[in-house]
């Protein structure tokens, strides 16, 4: 019997394969597909305390490999998806991680204290609906916030001290690759409480319209997703693994169940699959079904035997 | 997985596509489509352009790599289809009376629209050579305007219809907008949008479009919209 499961300072989940944030909304149009309750856990899309417009002009464009997304947050705010989403949530079987943005310390705050609130009424009611916070320090498409806090170490910290004293939730703390020293950023969030990291968000990065001399985005830079930061990616959860005794949570540019092993074997803990939701809308079922076929194959009885053996 | 029946290019770049298979679909709907396993990364949404029970065919501009790619598929080849997505045209009470308004490629939803509104009005406009006109008189006990390198949108008399439905690029469809509000006129006037899209389902907020009340996704809320509701950026 294979096992897939994996336990993040107490959340179960079935099997490592993730759902990121902002590539799978809340659950419901993709659940609209397939049995979503397959999966290992969703992360769902970004929230801010306040409902958030994203960004004008073009929102994709498509490079070698990989796309450029400049979405910029769009998202209902806190009050709206505990209002609207929550009850739907707390029908689902698989781990869910509600995802917080900010664009103050006080934003972010005020949000994981509403989360939290509900999170207690409905732990008294047996109606969970949120399994963790995920903390967003990384987007690298809006102006304030965002990314800002995800670069330097000290502005970090910060954010992460105050989310980890606004909430019993267990933390995940998403981290950009844009960051000054990644896995000094990741040492910080064990230092400060955090339960687990996830990492990495997207690539600051940049498509010119060469007719238009203008960028293709009205943010100017946009971030870069799919396999094409793959192995960058990996090497930065490698290093991260090493460095700290949180679990981590590896993403960038999963397209097959050898991906996802690729990330166990660098000591990823569970993985997030964001892009390819988009490439194939059943991905998320077939990234499961494609995995425990290449244990079987490969005679893996548990992601124990591999993880981190690299 | 479908199969490609036919490929042709009826005009310089404008191709039409058929692949055999049970599909279903309303008109002003679209499906994702890919015939091709990794890259590019993304699936094209091409609108229904025909429907029968032989197949679905879609009409499509060779625009950037995944056209491309589409554009060399011969009979026999597989393609990906998933779908249908989107809202669709409204339906209409026969006896109103309805004009399809179409700009390139935009004509493409109007065709299969006239399954539906069989007496439209169809009005065309192409920016350098008109294709498939003769297939939209035949479908049409309305009359078919063709305009090629003008503006056709100045022909539609906008009290003339109860219905009028637009579907091309954004300049069109603003100065849809505009004429809707210029002319006071009483009809119902709605506007397809083709919106650059990831998903195709509502999940990642790419063709996010801004509505006079909220923002609303371009691919589970439209393509249709009411052209008032639209606040083009």
């Amino acid at each position: 019997m294979i096992d897939l499961s994996c336990s993040i300072a107490g959340v179960h989940f079935k099997n490592p394969v993730v759902m990121a944030s902002g590539t799978f909304g809340f659950g419901r149009e993709y659940g609209s597909l397939y049995d979503i309750n397959r999966l290992g856990g969703i992360s769902g899309k970004g929230l801010t305390l306040h409902p958030k417009e994203g960004n004008h002009g073009i929102r994709v464009f498509e490079t070698p490999s990989g796309m450029l997304n400049s979405v910029g947050l769009e998202n209902p705010g806190v009050a709206s998806f505990l209002r609207e989403e929550c009850e739907y949530w707390a029908g689902l079987k698989l781990a869910r991680i509600a995802n917080l943005g900010g664009n103050t310390l006080e934003e972010y705050v005020e949000g994981a204290r509403l989360i939290e609130e509900d999170a207690l009424r409905r732990r008294v009611s047996g109606n969970q609906a949120v399994d963790m916070i995920e903390l967003n320090i990384s987007c690298p498409n809006v102006r304030a916030g965002g990314m800002a806090y995800g670069i330097k170490t000290a502005v970090a910290r910060e954010v992460v001290r105050e989310i980890r004293q606004a909430t019993t939730l267990p933390l995940m703390v998403k981290l950009s690759p844009n960051a000054e020293d990644i896995v000094q950023m990741a040492v910080m969030c064990e230092e400060e409480g955090a339960d687990a990291v996830s990492l990495v968000n997207t690539f600051s990065a940049m498509k010119i319209d060469i007719y238009k001399r203008r960028s293709v985005f009205d943010n100017l830079y946009a971030g870069l997703s799919g396999p094409a930061i793959k192995p960058i990616a990996l090497r930065m959860v490698h290093q991260v693994s090493k460095a700290v005794t949180l679990p981590v949570a590896g993403m960038g540019g999963i397209q097959s169940a050898e991906d996802i092993v690729e990330y166990i074997m660098a000591g990823a803990a569970v993985v997030q699959v964001g892009t390819h939701n988009f490439v194939h809308l059943r991905a998320g079922e077939q990234l499961v079904d494609g995995l425990q076929a290449f244990m079987e194959r490969e005679g893996i009885s548990s992601l124990d035997e591999i993880r981190g053996v690299v | 997985m479908a199969v490609v029946m036919v490929n042709v290019e009826v005009a310089p770049n404008i191709f039409r596509l058929k692949a055999a298979g049970s599909y279903t679909g309303r008109m002003g709907q679209f499906y994702m489509v890919r015939a091709w396993d990794k890259y590019p990364l993304l699936s094209r949404p091409l609108s229904i352009f025909n429907r029968d029970g032989g197949g679905i065919e879609f009409l499509y501009q060779l625009a950037g790599e995944g056209t491309k790619l589409l554009s060399a598929l011969r009979p026999g080849d597989e393609l990906q289809l998933e779908g249908p997505f989107g809202n669709g045209f409204p339906e209409v009470p026969a006896e109103e009376k309805v004009a399809l308004v179409g700009g390139g490629i935009g004509a493409a939803p109007l065709f299969y629209a006239l399954g539906e509104y069989s007496a439209a009005d169809v009005y065309l406009g192409f920016s350098r050579e008109a294709y498939l006109v003769q297939q939209f008189e035949a479908a049409t006990t309305g009359n078919v305007i063709v305009d090629v390198g003008g503006i056709v949108l100045k022909q539609v008399d906008f009290n003339a219809y109860d219905t009028i439905i637009a579907c091309g690029p954004e300049p069109m469809l603003q100065a849809v907008q505009r004429r809707k509000q210029e002319s006071a006129s009483a009809a119902k006037v709605y506007v397809s949008l083709e919106n650059r899209m990831a998903c195709g389902i509502g999940a990642c907020l790419v063709c996010s479009v801004k509505c006079r009340d909220q923002r609303r996704k371009a691919c589970a809320d439209g393509p249709v919209f009411l052209a008032e509701e639209v606040v083009f950026e």
